[in-house]
Formats: structure tokens, C-alpha cells, sequence
């Protein structure tokens, strides 16, 4: 039987969650004999070239390119994970919803008090540039999600726990200490 | 300013128990009570500004910046947009160049919503001024706003007068009374002082025994024993008050109105006849305050009253002393729950109180009071001078007597009616001359939503309990949209937000309710909407919460088809619109927001 | 002489005091009932809902129900746990609870409720309703973002005077905490501690201080809330 094949991405994500996967430290090398990896920061596959097993989904939607990986993701992977508190409630970055975007944008780029070099008030709008979203969207608002991971980051024995019971399919128990929202 | 509102402050005895009065002055002679005014009011009462920002917050009427010179008050409940208000309100929006929630740049206009004022019979309706303008329409809207401009007061605006007390000089007001049918109870033949005198001559025991007999209960809707309740109250200590639930707040339910102008003396010897058996000298009527057209007419039938002592001291010679005086509300539904207009009689938030201890044990002042509502005291004056057994023999054997009805909606005879308990529906829907009805909604919002096949359960405290609203829904109604929709945006509105489950799952049932008709609802949508309205029925603290999600528990149980016919059967569905989520950012940028996913 | 009343908590004999709360009863016989917006020897608001059980079959709120001989109460069910869970997700997506930021994060009750009852995802949607923060008074911040509307500082915290200093505005879904900037400024240091001692959420912060547990040593890192109640008592 072939190993199950994990796909991670970070969204609206500061890449702590990632941290945290590598902080599994030495079990690192047990989890390549587990499973195999495809599209993810950490074999630096840029696109899907399989179809995979389990998609680990790390920071929330706020903009629209974070939308189209998501759904790219669901759409490769057979189960969705919301890894971390930005995934599973936008985090840090939707301290802003509920703030006008352009209220944001102005603070960001014209008003606040770290754009004195942008003497040209300038807006960046590249055509390459995704658009922001008018508030950021916890995953599950987007695509259905299967598990979630809260934490931030979520502890690594957490995601290893997780993700071991996921592809051996033992029963998951979760000690008090693994579950917290910080 | 300030001095004008110390002086206010002063009329009320510098008591910050009659914080509601002081507010009321204040609101009515600056069209508003701003920040300036809570500093003077609160220095002059002693007390801290956020305390008195509590009380003003709580009110509808209440407002921190001024209101339009002409303030109008469209009433957006259920009945009232069914029978045009949407046509009534473009008009006003049209001819005013401002919306709903807006004012008029001069300050002529502004326009609100507001819920139910208690004129579903005549609908649409609204409140300007506090004067009450019903079966509007685009037309009358047109003269309406050309008075306005013109500078006419609000009272003048009014040309033709109701029937009965409606055209009394002190109220001289549009509203009809549509008496449709009178019983043999509060709206037979009525003729003061009788009641007062029959119970003077009695012990208070013997009048509280003879309310026990009757087995009279609670006309409010929750249906507890009257006799019980004076005389669990009569037995506790100390100084006692009388409270009168005219609060009259529940959408669809008008027959307090009635029985305010067309029996108000009836309601005020009840009132008395309750004190003398509890042993209170003081009684308060709890008034809407939509219903403050009333007000200056009810005092003039209290004058009356004392002026031919049946109030006031020594009552026909007795040596029982009792005087009422009249509380107005300022607009809050859940001021219909006793124990949170007894907060608002004392000039607080109209949170309802933790129970125990219950107001017959601490209620007003703190002190062991009985609250009823103005039909239950109306008629424990006909107990009194008919006797209890003549009343229990009417009605059912648990619900015995007579009850007013408020019927409204969608049927030719809207009114109040005076039936026996026992009529079933089918009967009651001949009666305002009903056809092609797809649903009754039996005691308001907060009561159940009926179907045809339900059509033969009666109206009766054992089977279909109700305060008296009843509200006839068409065929041709979309029942989700105009009915369950209103319904939850008006609970969510009205919840005082002091517990959690009410203030929170009113809002997250009204969303659910608002994706399903807007047609992004799945299965598992209304599953949750089911599973919650359960947990929301549980938790809740008084009985606003206990049965705000009734509308969208009894659609599901009884209507559970016009659910699913609106959901798709999938497991999920996001109702994400990335056009409509980058609009805003694109707009910041100049950029088109079709962007391609 | 206060009356002894015997009654049950899941089978559990248990002794109280007549007229004593439920509440405070259950954790004087080791037994713990979730509160949020309950503290003992205070008028109760009963408003969080938490401490919600099944007293002979109906619901009731322990902090605001006086214990009576015969009681049989139940306070460990499936049903009650999820009804507890519903409360404190439904807390969660009301307010802006971003736990990461937050100076309370490992002393703060709501959290540690929701550690309790092991919450991944509350099933509710999250409101993401703008609420400001007020930092006007010289001793203390108002973040209401997190306020769960448990009135614990409306209760107690009075100037010299008996006035309040915090009070509620508006209703509904525009409630908000409000704070008296007149009053607030009188505060005394021990005051403006007990304010943020008694929040039990991050609501109210003392300023100039913060997050001086480190992580791994606060209140609820290890031990889950409640433990106490119930270890006291073995």
C-alpha cells in the first residue's frame, strides 16, 4: 500500500503553525516513513502534482489569492485540516474585521504612523497583487473543513498526535495540556 | 439648558426612582437627551453618568442626538408590513430625501422604525410626535408630509376622530376602537364605582377569596391564578404596591387599547379592589409608551375617580386609602415581563429580575407587590360584583370566563373580541371572515405558529394558551420572509442582552433565518436552527428568552415543507461571494472587482 | 440557626445550608458547577448561564436557585455539557477573543472553559461585530472586544461613595460595557487591581503591566479549571 500523501499551505499565517510542524523535532524522520509530501513550504512543491490525502491548512483568508489556494486545496485533498487559530478564526489578522477595509488601507499606506517614506501616497496595485477581502474569513466559511487544530501555534505533539491517528486511524486522545488557544 | 432640567430634576423630588419621568421630560422638551444632559442629571441626582446612560440606552424612545422636529415612527411589525407599510415607508422616504434612520438635513424630519404599536387592527400605522396615524397610505403619507413642511403640530394633522372615548378632548385621537364582539365580562355594560363599593363592604380576605373562586388567571398570557397571586402577596409583611401591566407589547395584541379607552375606570377600580385585598396605598399603571395619547385622558378619569373618592383617602368612607399614579414606558418589548417593568417603575434597565425572591415577596420599592395585567384587573371587578362562582361558570374548566381577543392580519373583521374560552380556531377564523389561511399565529411571536390540520384545538389557557394577539396569515404570504424573519429581527432588537443565550441566539437564529430566505440555506441549517432554539429555550433567564425562538421552533415542527423547499440537500454550502468581498478594496485602489477565480 | 437541607448532585449526597445558593453549595461539597459571571457573597446576575443544571427535571441556574431539602440535581450529563460547550462557543464568536494576544490568555475563565470542554471550532459563526476599546481612565484599559457582559464589575466596583463605575449601555445586541470617565479617574491602584482581578475574562486590564506569568505557569496551563473545587474535597 502506498503512504498517505500530505499537502500543507500558510495562508493569512505568520508560518508559526509550520514551526510548530517541524517542532516535532526527531519525529520528523518518523513521519516521512508515515506519509509523503507533496505541495508544501516544506519540500517547496509549488503545485499539486497528485491528488492527496490530507491537506493541512495553516492561516485564514484575507485576500483573494489565499481563497483560490483553499479551494485548490480542497479540491486535491480527501480531508481538510484548519491548523491554528488564524485557520479556524482569521487570528491576529481579523483583528480588522469589523474595521472598514478602507479605513485599514488608509491607516496602512497614508495615515498611520510608519508611512513617512510613501511622500507619494502611494496605494499598491499591482496587477499581480491579489485584493484584499473585506474582512478575514476563518476557513471553514469557505470550503468545508474536516478537523481542526486549535493553537497558536498549535503544540507540535498536538499535530503529531493528529496527524499519526488520522493516517493509522487509531482513536485520537487529546491530553488537557495539548488543546489551548495560545 | 441646565437650569431647565435641575427644575426638572426638582419636580421629581430629585428621586432617582423617577429616572423614567426625568428622562421622558427631558426627551420631549430637547428631542433628545444628550451627553451635556445625563452630567446635569446625574449631578443633580447624585448619582454616576453611567448609571443614568444605562437607563437611557435601554429605551427605544430614548435618543442621544436630536430627533427630527417631526419624529415619525413607522411601525415594521409582521401586520403592518403585510398590509403595505413598504409602500407607506418609500413614500415618506421620497418626499422627506432621507431614510429610515435618518434625519432631514434642516432638521424638519426624522424617520425611525419601530415595533408594534398596538394598532394592528388599522394597520399600516405610525407614531408622529407621539400622535398615532393609522391606514396610511401613499396618499395620506403626501398630505402628512405636506403638513409638516407647512408647520403644522402633529395633533392638528389629525382630522377625523375614533369612535367612543378616541374623540374624548383630551384624546381626540384617529385610532378606532373595532369592538366586534362584546362578552359578558369587561365589555358588557359598565358602571363605575360599583365594584369598589361591593369590595369595601367585603374583608380583604373575602375578597380575595372570592377572586380564588372565580379561578380567574393571569391575562398576560402566562396564565397564573390572580386569587393565588393576591393572596401569597397579601400574606407577607410590610408596605405592599399594586402594579398594572398596560405594557401591552406583544406584536399583534391591541385589546389593552380598547380596554384603556373605552373601560379605564373599570381598570382603575381593579387596580383599587386589588390594593384593598393586598393592603396597598399605592398603585401604578404601567403605560406603553405608544399608548401616551392615552395618558392625559386616564389622568382625567383618576381625577374623576378621586374627586367622587373612590380613590384617594378614606374611599367611600371606609377608611382604606389608595391613590394610582401613571408610569409611562419608553419603549421596550421586555418591559412586558413583570419583574423587568418593576425595574423600569423604579427608573432602570428593564431587566427582568433573577426569581427568587418574586415580586409578590420584593418587587416595587423592594416591597411584596402584585403586577396584572389591565384585562385581569378588569375583571376581577366583574368577580367582585357579580361573584366568582357567576365568573367560573363561564368558559372552560381550566380557563374560566371570558378573553379578549386581538385578531389581526389577513381576514375582513380585524378587532377585539370578547369570547368565551373554548372557541377553536376553525370558529374563530369564520368569525373575522378568514379564507385561504396558511397559518395562525396564536399568541404573538412568542406563541406558535399554527396550521390548518391544528385548526380544531381551542382557544383555552389547557390547549391554546394566549395574551389575546392572533394574527391570521394568508395563503399567498411568503411565511419565512414576512413572518418568521420580522419576528426574529424583532427579538433580537428587544432582548435586553443581560444573559447570554437570549442576547446571542437571537441574533445567530435571526442570520440562519436570513440565509434560508435568501436561498443559501442547507439541511443541516435548519437541523441547527432546531437544535439551538432548544438550547435557547433551556438556558434563557425570564420568558422573553424561553420562547423568542417559537417563531422558528413551531415553522419547523409544524411547516417543516416551506423549510425545505427553500435549503439545498447538501452537506455544505459556503455562502462566500468573493466579488462582493473584494468590492471594497477594489473601490480604495480604483480597480474593477471582476476579478477571475 | 441556619437550617441544614440534605440534597443530591448526580447521585452525590450533599449538605448546604438553607437559602444558600447552589452553586456555592455544590463546590463547599467538592463539586464543581461552571460560573462566569457568578462570585460568592454577591448579588447574583445570572446572566452567563453557564451554571445551568437539571434540578427534578427543569432547568435552572445554579447561582441564582437557593438549595432546598430533597433537592436531586444534575449537573454532569451529556445534555448539560453540550449545552455548556453551545454557551461558551457562542461566547467566543459574540466578542473579538483573539486568546494570542491577549494579556488574561492562561488566566482568563472563558478560555479555560473552553479548554474544559475541549472546543476546536465553535459551531456558531463568528460575528466579528466592531466593539472599541475605551483607554481614557489613567489606571486601567477597557478592551471590549473581550467584555462577556458578566456585570462582576458592575456589582463591585463603586467609588467612595456607593456610585458605579461601570455600568451597561444600550441593549441587546448593541450592549456595551461602559466605564465612567468622571469616577474612573478617582481610582485607587487597588481598585483598578481588584477591577481586573475580578474580570474573569480580559476585559479589564490594569495598565502599565501585563503577561507576567510566564507560559507553562499560569492558572489554567495544566490545571483545568474547577480541579481545584473538586481536589479540595477527596
Amino acid at each position: 500500500m502506498s503512504k498517505p500523501i500530505i499537502a500543507t499551505t500558510s495562508l493569512a499565517g505568520c508560518f508559526g503553525c509550520h514551526m510548530s510542524i517541524l517542532d516535532i523535532d526527531d519525529r520528523i524522520l518518523k513521519l516521512i516513513e508515515l506519509v509523503e509530501f507533496n505541495k508544501s513550504p516544506i519540500d517547496d512543491i509549488k503545485t499539486f502534482t497528485k491528488e492527496c490525502d490530507i491537506g493541512i491548512i495553516e492561516g485564514g483568508c484575507c485576500n483573494s489569492e489565499n481563497v483560490h489556494v483553499l479551494k485548490e486545496f480542497r479540491k486535491h485533498c480527501k480531508i481538510l485540516i484548519s491548523l491554528g487559530e488564524c485557520a479556524i478564526m482569521g487570528g491576529l489578522p481579523a483583528m480588522r474585521n469589523g474595521i472598514p477595509v478602507k479605513e485599514c488601507l488608509d491607516e496602512a499606506y497614508l495615515n498611520g504612523p510608519t508611512v513617512g517614506d510613501n511622500t507619494e501616497k502611494i496605494m499598491p496595485n499591482d496587477e499581480e497583487l491579489p485584493m484584499i477581502l473585506d474582512k478575514v474569513y476563518p476557513c471553514h466559511e469557505i470550503v468545508k473543513i474536516d478537523y481542526y487544530l486549535p493553537g497558536c501555534a498549535p503544540r507540535a505533539d498536538l499535530i503529531w498526535a493528529a496527524v499519526v491517528a488520522l493516517v493509522t486511524g487509531d482513536t485520537l486522545n487529546i491530553p488537557y495540556e495539548l488543546v489551548k488557544f495560545d | 439648558m441646565k437650569d431647565r432640567i435641575i427644575n426638572i430634576v426638582e419636580t421629581y423630588g430629585k428621586d432617582p426612582g423617577r429616572l423614567m419621568d426625568i428622562l421622558l421630560k427631558v426627551q420631549a422638551e430637547f428631542g433628545c437627551v444628550s451627553h451635556e444632559a445625563i452630567t446635569i442629571i446625574a449631578a443633580a441626582l447624585h448619582m454616576s453618568e453611567v448609571d443614568v446612560m444605562q437607563t437611557r440606552s435601554f429605551y427605544h424612545f430614548f435618543t442621544c442626538r436630536p430627533v427630527g422636529k417631526y419624529a415619525v415612527y413607522l411601525n415594521n411589525s409582521v401586520v403592518s408590513m403585510l398590509m403595505g407599510m413598504g409602500d407607506v415607508q418609500d413614500e415618506f422616504e421620497k418626499l422627506s430625501g432621507v431614510k429610515v434612520g435618518e434625519k432631514t438635513a434642516d432638521g424638519l424630519i426624522s424617520l425611525h422604525h419601530t415595533a408594534c404599536i398596538g394598532m394592528n387592527d388599522q394597520e399600516p400605522a405610525a407614531l408622529i410626535n407621539g400622535v398615532v396615524f393609522t391606514e396610511l397610505n401613499r396618499d395620506k403619507v403626501r398630505a402628512l408630509v405636506a403638513d409638516m413642511k407647512a408647520g403644522k403640530a402633529a395633533q392638528d394633522m389629525v382630522t377625523t376622530y375614533g369612535d367612543g372615548n378616541n374623540a374624548n378632548p383630551l384624546m381626540k385621537t384617529m385610532v378606532k376602537n373595532n369592538i366586534r364582539k362584546a362578552g359578558a365580562v369587561v365589555l358588557a355594560e359598565y358602571c363605575m364605582g360599583k365594584g369598589i363599593a361591593k369590595a369595601l363592604s367585603m374583608d380583604a380576605r373575602g375578597v380575595i377569596n372570592e377572586v380564588k373562586e372565580s379561578n380567574l388567571r393571569g391575562r398576560g398570557g402566562a396564565g397564573f391564578p390572580t386569587g393565588m397571586k393576591w393572596d401569597f402577596c397579601s400574606r407577607e409583611a410590610g408596605d405592599h404596591y399594586v402594579l398594572c401591566n398596560a405594557d401591552e407589547g406583544e406584536p399583534g395584541t391591541f385589546k389593552d387599547r380598547v380596554l384603556l379607552t373605552e373601560r379605564a375606570g373599570m381598570l382603575f377600580e381593579g387596580m383599587t379592589i386589588g390594593g384593598y385585598a393586598i393592603g396597598a396605598k399605592e398603585g401604578v399603571l404601567y403605560l406603553r409608551n405608544e399608548y401616551t395619547y392615552m395618558k392625559a385622558y386616564l389622568e382625567s378619569v383618576l381625577s374623576d375617580m378621586r374627586s367622587k373618592n373612590f380613590l384617594g383617602n378614606n374611599i367611600l368612607g371606609k377608611g382604606f386609602n389608595f391613590d394610582i399614579r401613571i408610569q409611562m414606558g419608553a419603549g421596550a418589548y421586555v418591559c412586558g415581563e413583570e419583574s423587568a417593568l418593576i425595574e423600569s417603575s423604579e427608573g432602570k434597565r428593564g431587566e427582568p429580575r433573577n426569581r427568587p425572591p418574586f415580586p409578590v415577596q420584593k418587587g416595587y420599592k423592594n416591597k411584596p407587590t402584585i403586577v396584572n395585567n389591565v384585562e385581569t384587573f378588569c375583571s376581577s371587578v366583574r368577580i367582585i360584583e357579580n361573584g366568582g362562582a357567576w365568573y367560573g361558570a363561564l368558559g372552560t374548566s381550566e380557563s374560566a370566563g371570558t378573553k379578549l381577543l386581538s385578531i389581526s392580519g389577513d381576514c375582513k373583521l380585524p378587532g377585539v373580541y370578547e369570547i368565551e374560552w373554548g372557541m377553536s380556531i376553525k370558529e374563530m377564523l369564520e368569525m373575522v371572515g378568514a379564507e385561504n389561511v396558511q397559518a395562525v399565529q396564536v399568541a404573538g411571536p412568542s406563541g406558535i405558529c399554527l396550521p390548518p390540520s391544528q385548526f380544531d384545538r381551542k382557544i383555552a389557557l389547557e390547549d391554546l394558551p394566549t395574551g389575546g394577539s392572533m394574527i391570521v396569515i394568508g395563503k399567498n404570504r411568503d411565511l419565512l420572509k414576512d413572518v418568521v424573519l420580522n419576528f426574529m429581527e424583532f427579538f433580537a432588537d428587544e432582548s435586553c442582552g443581560s444573559c447570554v443565550t437570549c442576547r446571542s441566539f437571537n441574533m445567530i437564529l435571526r442570520n440562519s433565518i436570513e440565509k434560508i430566505v435568501s436561498g443559501h440555506g442547507i439541511r443541516k441549517d435548519v437541523e441547527d436552527m432546531a437544535a439551538w432554539s432548544e438550547i435557547l429555550r433551556k438556558t434563557t433567564r425570564c420568558g422573553l428568552g424561553q420562547t423568542s425562538s417559537n417563531p422558528i421552533s413551531t415553522t419547523i415542527k409544524n411547516f417543516r415543507e416551506v423549510y425545505d423547499a427553500r435549503v439545498k440537500n447538501v452537506d455544505y454550502q459556503s455562502d462566500f461571494d468573493m466579488q462582493a468581498s473584494v468590492m471594497a478594496s477594489c473601490e480604495v485602489v480604483g480597480r474593477s472587482s471582476k476579478v477571475h477565480e | 440557626m441556619s437550617e441544614t437541607v440534605k440534597f443530591t448532585i448526580d447521585g452525590k449526597e450533599c449538605q448546604g445550608t438553607k437559602g444558600q445558593l447552589l452553586v456555592d453549595a455544590a463546590a463547599d461539597n467538592g463539586v464543581y458547577i461552571p460560573v462566569l459571571c457568578h462570585m460568592r457573597d454577591l448579588i447574583p446576575a445570572g446572566s452567563c448561564r453557564i451554571c445551568t443544571v437539571k434540578i427534578n427535571g427543569r432547568n435552572m441556574a445554579a447561582c441564582t436557585t437557593p438549595v432546598e431539602e430533597g433537592m436531586a440535581i444534575e449537573n454532569n450529563s451529556d445534555e448539560l455539557t453540550d449545552i455548556r460547550k453551545a454557551i461558551v462557543e457562542m461566547l467566543f464568536v459574540e466578542g473579538n477573543h483573539f486568546c494570542p494576544a491577549c494579556e488574561k490568555s492562561g488566566n482568563c475563565d472563558l478560555q479555560a472553559l473552553g479548554y474544559k470542554y475541549q472546543m476546536m471550532v465553535p459551531r456558531f459563526p463568528y460575528a466579528f461585530e466592531r466593539r472599541d476599546m475605551d483607554a481614557t481612565s489613567p489606571k486601567i484599559f477597557l478592551e471590549r472586544n473581550r467584555c462577556i457582559f458578566c456585570k462582576r464589575c458592575v456589582r463591585v466596583i463603586k467609588d467612595n461613595e456607593g456610585r458605579s463605575i461601570f455600568a451597561f449601555k444600550g441593549r441587546g445586541t448593541t450592549l456595551q460595557i461602559n466605564i465612567d470617565k468622571t469616577l474612573a479617574a478617582t481610582m485607587s491602584d487597588e481598585l483598578a487591581q481588584k477591577a481586573m482581578d475580578i474580570c474573569p475574562v480580559g476585559c479589564i486590564l490594569k495598565k502599565e503591566v501585563g503577561f507576567i506569568d510566564p507560559i507553562g505557569q499560569r492558572k489554567y496551563d495544566k490545571k483545568v479549571i474547577g480541579s481545584d473545587i473538586e481536589n479540595n474535597h477527596q
